[in-house]
């Protein structure tokens, strides 16, 4: 087996492992943790853990065979599969924009020493910008704005939220990359009288990529949270958000149902770093291997 | 022709300024093709500084500098000149052959002509076999070997180095020298090379030029008289002993320290 397999078979296994050690966790306390919750130094802090609070992992599992609602027929496996798949999607359009747009402003601020002292600030200014309050003003643009004769649809609102989480860690990363570039190789392209765009190519790009995987993994999951977050607070319907919120309704009834919603955003963010794991073991792939 | 010249050059730093420092006073020498000219002195006298000027990536605050018959800027320009580093600064993304091949890709030459001349250049660094591997994969010697292959892809008629072989072990740098002198030989290149070692700069040079700090000024050149062919016993014959004492000598006066010019080596 080559040295690559191995190491994802092996992650693979310790994520195995890992599914396992919290699910018995999870079982642990369901017989030691008190039935009504408990209080410690005075504080109500240890979870319910009667069935209605945290049903049984088994019971959250059987769920998924289940059909969705007692007078349909569709299994409810189905339901939260074509849910995360709808937000996949979205999450993807998210940190295409988000990505792209993080490694425009990165060069922009690489380029020009203005635009960096008068961007970065803004920058982080708006990530303190709590995305409930941006999510109602976003999507209301659904339906209303036009783009070169393209109606904004409903579902892009969600996307640019997912967006506005995700340009900031790549701005950041892109940034600190392109100036990593060592100075005597800046002064070797010098030496070649290159120029800039020639030297942003093949030396400021290149020498950014270590830095740029780390912070496309965090626009991943950036995206996703934006994403789930904006269907939620604006009940975008088709995606995993809206199942969440739908299935929360009904926790005192079938409390094992919303497990399968939440168990589902899990899923739609582990493709989403799947996918940037990927793209990091491609883009690396001819690299000094570090010492690991 | 001189392949250099270097006419009352001056380069001030932080000029008027509380931390002014005079790196190059009133610096003149003129460099013959195909010579070997080595630059010494302890820290500070400007060595670096002087490449840099020749090399155009600093500007002169007075004096001019010409290279190949142009001005510094317009000799960068045409690429008239190859430079190499202490550190090899090879690309670690792009195989032994891309990192050849980066000059000629700037140049604007097409794929077929640089992979040909990669090959003629890795051919005379004696690696012909590496072209597919990335740096990363070559020992130091190695990499020193290919980023001297990389500063002549282009055929420059200069070759400006920055103590290339100071981070190499003794036994390889020793063997890298006769490297350098062969291929030099046999491109007839012409180099400019800045050493903190007084054997280095004796054995590889036609004219040493010893240089001093506070101002950074020439203060002797002297003339190596090993003629012919340099190899191994070279460096047991008496005239290579004599140069290293005139060398050894120069430094002293001209450093203004009680020994040997301090950050200069006497291996």
């Amino acid at each position: 087996m080559s040295p690559l397999a191995q190491r994802i078979v092996r992650r693979f296994a310790m994520f195995v492992v890992a599914l396992l050690f919290v699910a018995t966790l999870w079982e642990l306390y369901k017989v030691v943790g008190p039935e009504d919750g408990g209080a410690l130094f005075g504080i109500n802090i240890l979870p319910r853990s009667n069935d209605r609070a945290m049903p049984h992992v088994w019971d959250m599992l059987s769920r998924y065979t289940r059909p969705e609602l007692r007078s349909s027929e569709r299994k409810i496996w189905r339901v939260v599969l074509a849910g995360a798949w709808f937000s996949f999607r979205l999450s993807l359009v998210g940190f295409a924009i988000g990505t792209t747009v993080g490694v425009l402003l990165a060069t922009l601020m690489a380029r020009f020493k203005v635009v960096e002292r008068g961007l970065l600030p803004y920058l982080v200014v708006s990530q303190t910008v709590p995305l409930i309050a941006l999510a109602p003003l976003v999507v209301s643009w659904g339906g209303k704005l036009e783009i070169f004769g393209y109606e904004w649809p409903r579902w892009l609102s969600a996307s640019v939220l997912g967006a506005f989480l995700a340009f900031f860690p790549v701005a950041v990363g892109t940034l600190r990359g392109l100036t990593s570039a060592n100075p005597a190789s800046l002064e070797l392209m010098d030496s070649y009288a290159a120029t800039w765009t020639q030297t942003l190519l093949r030396l400021r790009f290149p020498a950014a990529v270590p830095f740029m995987v780390p912070a496309f993994k965090l626009a991943a999951s950036a995206s996703v949270i934006g994403v789930v977050v904006a269907e939620i607070s604006t009940g975008l319907k088709g995606g995993i958000g809206r199942l969440i919120i739908e299935y929360a309704r009904e926790a005192t009834g079938d409390p094992a149902k919303v497990f399968t919603a939440v168990f589902g955003a899990a899923l739609l963010g582990l493709a989403m770093a799947g996918l940037v794991a990927a793209f990091d073991l491609y883009v690396m792939r001819n690299r000094p291997k570090e010492a690991t | 022709m001189s392949t250099v010249s270097v006419n009352n050059l001056n380069k001030i730093f932080n000029k008027g300024q509380a931390n002014q420092v005079d790196a190059l006073v009133d610096v003149s020498l003129s460099i013959e093709q195909g010579e070997f000219v080595s630059l010494i002195g302890p820290s500070g006298c400007g060595k670096s500084t002087l490449l840099r000027l020749i090399a155009n990536l600093l500007e002169p605050t007075s004096g001019d500098v010409v290279v190949a018959g142009k001005s510094a800027k317009q000799a960068r320009l045409d690429q008239d000149y190859g430079m190499a580093f202490q550190q090899a600064g090879l690309f670690d993304w792009r195989t032994v052959a891309k990192n050849i091949e980066l000059p000629l890709e700037l140049k604007g030459w097409d794929k077929a002509k640089r992979e040909a001349r990669a090959k003629e250049m890795l051919d005379l660094v004696k690696l012909p076999e590496f072209a597919a591997h990335f740096p990363w994969q070559l020992s130091g010697g190695m990499q020193q070997r290919v980023a001297i292959a990389r500063a002549l892809a282009a055929h420059p008629p200069l070759l400006l180095m920055d103590e290339p072989f100071g981070a190499l072990d003794e036994m390889t740098r020793e063997h890298m020298q006769a490297e350098l002198l062969s291929i030099c030989a046999k491109t007839g290149t012409t180099v400019v090379f800045v050493t903190h070692s007084i054997p280095e700069a004796v054995y590889l040079s036609n004219r040493v030029v010893v240089m001093s700090p506070r101002p950074g000024r020439i203060t002797k050149i002297v003339d190596v008289n090993l003629d012919g062919q340099r190899n191994e016993s070279t460096r047991e014959r008496p005239e290579f002993f004599a140069a290293i004492t005139s060398v050894r000598e120069a430094l002293r006066a001209g450093g203004g320290h009680a020994h040997t010019g301090a950050g200069v080596e006497d291996r």
